[in-house]
C-alpha cells in the first residue's frame, strides 16, 4: 500500500500518422486512380490531362466525404485545401524536372572530349557533332563575366556598406533605386550600352561591351544580397570594435567584411549565376565570333549563351544539338555555382 | 608593480646592461582628444562609399539620358504616334537614306502583345504560386520544405534562353493541345476567339512560358511574407480550434494579401522585360490583337531583338526609344512592387 507503482509513460507521437490512417490515404490515392481510369475510358475524354483532373477531383471528393463523415464540415473543408496547396507544389515542380530532364537527355548527345577543345573556326554549325566545340565560348564567357564581376563587386559591396553601415541621407532612395535597377530588362542594359558607349565611341562590338552590360544586371544582385549579409552581422561586433578605438573605416575594414566574408562570396556567386546565363545584351553587344578570341577589347568574342543561341536560330538537327550540349554545359556551371553558394552560406551560418 | 617575465627576458636580450632606463623611457600612450567629428580616413571611407551607393542612381539616370537621347529624333518625328500607332515602316528616300517623315514608327501593337502575355503569365502564375508558397510554410514537412525551397531558388536562376528551348521543343506541344481544348469548351469568350485556327506561338504559349518562368519569384516573395505572420496570431487561431485552412483564411491571407499583390507585380515586371524565352515561342505580328489563342503576337523586347540585326541607324534609334519605352514601364511597374512589399514586411508585431 505504501510503496506507489511507477508507471512510465511511454512517449507518443500524436502528430505523426497511425499506420491505419498512412494505409487509409494509399487507398484513397488508389481509388481515386481507379475511378479516373474508369471514368476516362467510360465517357468521351481522352488523354493525360482527363486522367489527371479526374484523379484530382476525385481525390478531393474521397478526401471531403471521409472528413466531413469523420469529423465534419470544417475538416472537410480544410482537407480541400490541403489538396490544392500540394498540387500548387507539383504545378510548380514539375516544369523544373521537365526542364532537368530535358536537358540531360538531349544534352547528352552532343557531349564529347572535342566540346571543350576546339572552338567553330573551321566548323559550320551543320557539322557532325564530334566536330568543333564550344572552347571560344567557354572563354569568352569567362572573360565577359570576370569583366563583369570586377566592375560590379566593388560597387555592390560599396552599396551594401552605405546601405547597412553609413546610412547616410541617400540610404531609402538608394535601396529604392537598387530594388528598381534589379528590375531593368536585360535587353535594356544591352541597348544602354549600345547607345552610350557603342555607337558614339568604339562604333564596334566587344567582350568589354558584353561585360559592361553583364555589370548592369550584376550590381543590384551583389548589393541586394550582400545587404542581407550585412545586416546580420551582430551590432555588438561594430560597438567592439569602435570601442576599442577603431575608426569607423578600420572596424568596417577589419572586423565586419571580414566576419560576413562567407556571406559576401556567396552574394558574389549569386550575381555570377544570374549573369552566366543572360543572352540578350551580348546578342546586341559582344558580336559573337566563332573563334578564340582572348582580347575583350577588340573583335567580336563568343559566349555561351550565344553559342546556344546561334544553333537554336541556325535550326537543323545538328546545331540545335549544339545548342542542347551548350545548355548542359550551361546549366552545369550555374548549378555548380549554386552549390557553392549554399555550402558557403551554410557554413557561414553554424559559426 | 613586478613586471611579468617576459618583459625582463626581453630587456636583457635586445639592448645593453645597465642603459635600460635611459634608452627607452616608460612611455604612457598620448591621451587623445575625444571627439564626435569624424577622422580623416573616415571621411575619406565615407565618400567612397557614398559614391559607390549613388552608382545606382548614376546608371539608371544614364540609361534614362542615353535612350531618350539616341530616340528623341524619332521620338520628336512621331509624337504620341509611338506609342499610340502599330506600324512600323522604313522608307527610305531616293539617295537610299531613310527618310523619317515618310516612315512610321509605332508600338502600340507590341505593347498590347506585351501586357497581354505579361497579364496572362501572371493570371496563370499567381494561384500556383501562392498555393505551392502555402504549402511550404504551412503544409510541408521540414526535410521537404528545404529541398524545395532549393530547388525553386535554382529554377529563379535558370537562364532565360532555357526556358525558351524547353518552352518551344517541349512545352508548346502540350500548350497547344490546351489551347485547342480550350478554345472547344469557352471559344464563346471574347478573348477565346478566333477567326484562324493557328494555334502556333501565339501569346496564350508566350504566357505560360513566363508563367513557369516567374512562379519562383513569386512564390519566394509569398513564402517570405507568410513566414512572416505574426505566430501570436496564427496559435491564436489555433487554440480558437480553427482548422488549418480557417487559420489560414483568418490570419494569413489577410496579412499577407498586400505582399502577394507586390509579389505578382515584381513577376510582372520581369515577364515584361523577358527577351530570349518570348522570342523563341511568339509569332510577332504588328497588329494588335487581343485574342490570346491566335498565334499572332506583340512584345517590345522580342521587337528589339528581331529587329535589331538587319536595323539602319534611324531604325535602330527608333529601337532606342522602344527600349526606353520599356525601361519606364517596367521601372514604373518594379516600384510600385517594391513599395508594396517593402510595407507589408514591416507591419508585422
Amino acid at each position: 500500500m505504501s510503496t506507489p507503482t511507477i508507471s512510465k509513460v511511454k512517449p507518443t507521437q500524436p502528430w505523426k500518422r497511425t499506420p491505419k490512417q498512412q494505409l487509409l490515404i494509399a487507398v484513397n490515392l488508389v481509388g481515386a486512380a481507379v475511378i479516373s481510369f474508369v471514368v476516362v475510358f467510360a465517357t468521351a475524354m481522352k488523354g493525360k490531362l482527363a486522367y489527371l483532373a479526374i484523379f484530382f477531383i476525385s481525390v478531393i471528393v474521397i478526401n471531403f466525404v471521409e472528413n466531413y463523415i469523420k469529423r465534419g464540415m470544417a475538416a472537410a473543408k480544410d482537407s480541400i485545401a490541403t489538396s490544392f496547396a500540394t498540387a500548387g507544389l507539383i504545378v510548380a515542380v514539375v516544369p523544373i524536372f521537365s526542364i532537368l530532364f530535358t536537358i540531360f537527355d538531349r544534352g547528352r548527345a552532343g557531349l564529347n572530349f572535342n566540346l571543350f577543345v576546339q572552338d567553330m573556326k573551321s566548323n559550320g554549325p551543320n557539322d557532325p557533332l564530334g566536330q568543333g566545340g564550344l572552347l571560344h565560348a567557354l572563354i569568352g564567357s569567362g572573360i565577359m563575366v570576370g569583366i563583369a564581376l570586377l566592375i560590379s563587386l566593388p560597387i555592390g559591396i560599396l552599396t551594401a556598406i552605405y546601405l547597412t553601415e553609413i546610412k547616410g541621407i541617400y540610404s531609402r532612395p538608394i535601396k529604392f533605386l537598387v530594388q528598381a535597377m534589379s528590375g531593368v530588362p536585360s535587353i535594356v542594359a544591352g541597348l544602354f550600352i549600345l547607345s552610350a558607349i557603342v555607337f558614339p565611341i568604339t562604333k564596334s562590338s566587344s567582350g568589354f561591351m558584353g561585360g559592361l552590360a553583364l555589370a548592369i544586371l550584376m550590381i543590384p544582385t551583389i548589393a541586394r544580397t550582400s545587404e542581407e549579409v550585412l545586416l546580420l552581422i551582430p551590432n555588438d561586433l561594430r560597438e567592439a570594435g569602435v570601442a576599442l578605438g577603431g575608426t569607423q573605416w578600420r572596424t568596417i575594414s577589419l572586423i565586419v567584411v571580414p566576419a560576413a566574408k562567407s556571406g559576401l562570396i556567396t552574394a558574389t556567386i549569386l550575381g555570377l549565376a544570374r549573369v552566366a546565363g543572360e543572352t540578350a545584351p551580348l546578342i546586341l553587344v559582344s558580336g559573337g565570333g566563332d573563334s578564340v578570341n582572348p582580347n575583350p577589347f577588340h573583335a567580336p568574342m563568343g559566349s555561351l549563351p550565344f553559342y546556344i543561341w546561334k544553333g537554336f536560330t541556325y535550326g537543323t538537327t545538328e546545331s540545335i544539338a549544339r545548342s542542347w550540349a551548350g545548355i548542359f554545359v550551361l546549366l552545369s556551371i550555374i548549378f555548380l555555382l549554386f552549390i557553392a553558394a549554399r555550402t558557403l552560406s551554410g557554413s557561414g551560418d553554424k559559426k | 608593480m613586478r613586471k611579468p617575465a617576459w618583459h625582463k627576458n626581453h630587456l636583457v636580450n635586445t639592448t645593453t646592461p645597465g642603459a635600460n632606463s635611459a634608452i627607452f623611457p616608460i612611455s604612457t600612450p598620448e591621451k587623445r582628444e575625444i571627439t564626435t567629428k569624424p577622422r580623416f580616413s573616415d571621411k575619406v571611407f565615407r565618400g567612397v562609399a557614398t559614391v559607390g551607393g549613388l552608382s545606382s542612381l548614376v546608371i539608371l539616370g544614364l540609361i534614362l539620358i542615353f535612350l531618350g537621347y539616341q530616340g528623341f529624333q524619332v521620338l520628336r518625328s512621331e509624337g504620341f504616334g509611338f506609342i499610340t500607332g502599330s506600324n512600323w515602316q522604313v522608307m527610305q528616300d531616293n539617295a537610299g537614306n531613310t527618310d523619317l517623315s515618310a516612315s512610321s514608327f509605332g508600338i502600340a501593337a507590341m505593347l498590347v502583345g506585351t501586357l497581354l502575355c505579361a497579364a496572362l503569365a501572371v493570371l496563370i502564375a499567381v494561384p500556383i504560386s501562392v498555393l505551392c508558397a502555402l504549402y511550404l510554410t504551412f503544409y510541408a514537412p521540414q526535410f521537404l520544405k528545404k529541398i524545395m525551397v532549393a530547388i525553386i531558388d535554382l529554377m529563379a536562376a535558370f537562364p532565360s534562353i532555357l526556358f525558351g528551348m524547353w518552352g518551344f521543343f517541349i512545352l508548346m506541344p502540350h500548350v497547344e493541345y490546351w489551347a485547342k481544348l480550350i478554345h472547344k469548351y469557352f471559344g464563346w469568350f471574347p478573348l477565346f476567339k478566333m477567326d484562324v485556327p493557328v494555334f502556333t506561338r501565339s501569346p496564350f504559349v508566350a504566357g505560360v512560358v513566363l508563367a513557369i518562368m516567374i512562379i519562383p519569384i513569386i512564390t519566394s516573395v509569398s513564402r517570405e511574407i507568410f513566414s512572416q505572420t505574426p505566430l501570436d496570431r496564427v496559435q491564436a487561431a489555433y487554440a480558437l480550434g480553427a482548422t488549418r485552412w480557417s487559420m489560414i483564411r483568418a490570419v494569413v491571407i489577410p496579412y499577407g494579401k498586400s505582399g502577394v499583390v507586390g509579389g505578382a507585380m515584381l513577376g510582372l515586371g520581369r515577364a515584361m522585360g523577358e527577351t530570349v524565352a518570348v522570342y523563341t515561342v511568339l509569332n510577332l505580328v504588328y497588329q494588335i490583337n487581343w485574342q490570346v489563342l491566335i498565334g499572332a503576337g506583340g512584345n517590345v523586347a522580342s521587337m528589339i531583338l528581331l529587329k535589331f540585326g538587319e536595323a539602319g541607324p534611324t531604325e535602330t534609334r527608333a529601337l532606342m526609344a522602344a527600349g526606353l519605352v520599356l525601361f519606364l514601364l517596367t521601372l514604373l511597374v518594379n516600384s510600385i512592387a517594391n513599395t508594396i512589399v517593402s510595407r507589408t514586411g514591416g507591419k508585422g508585431r
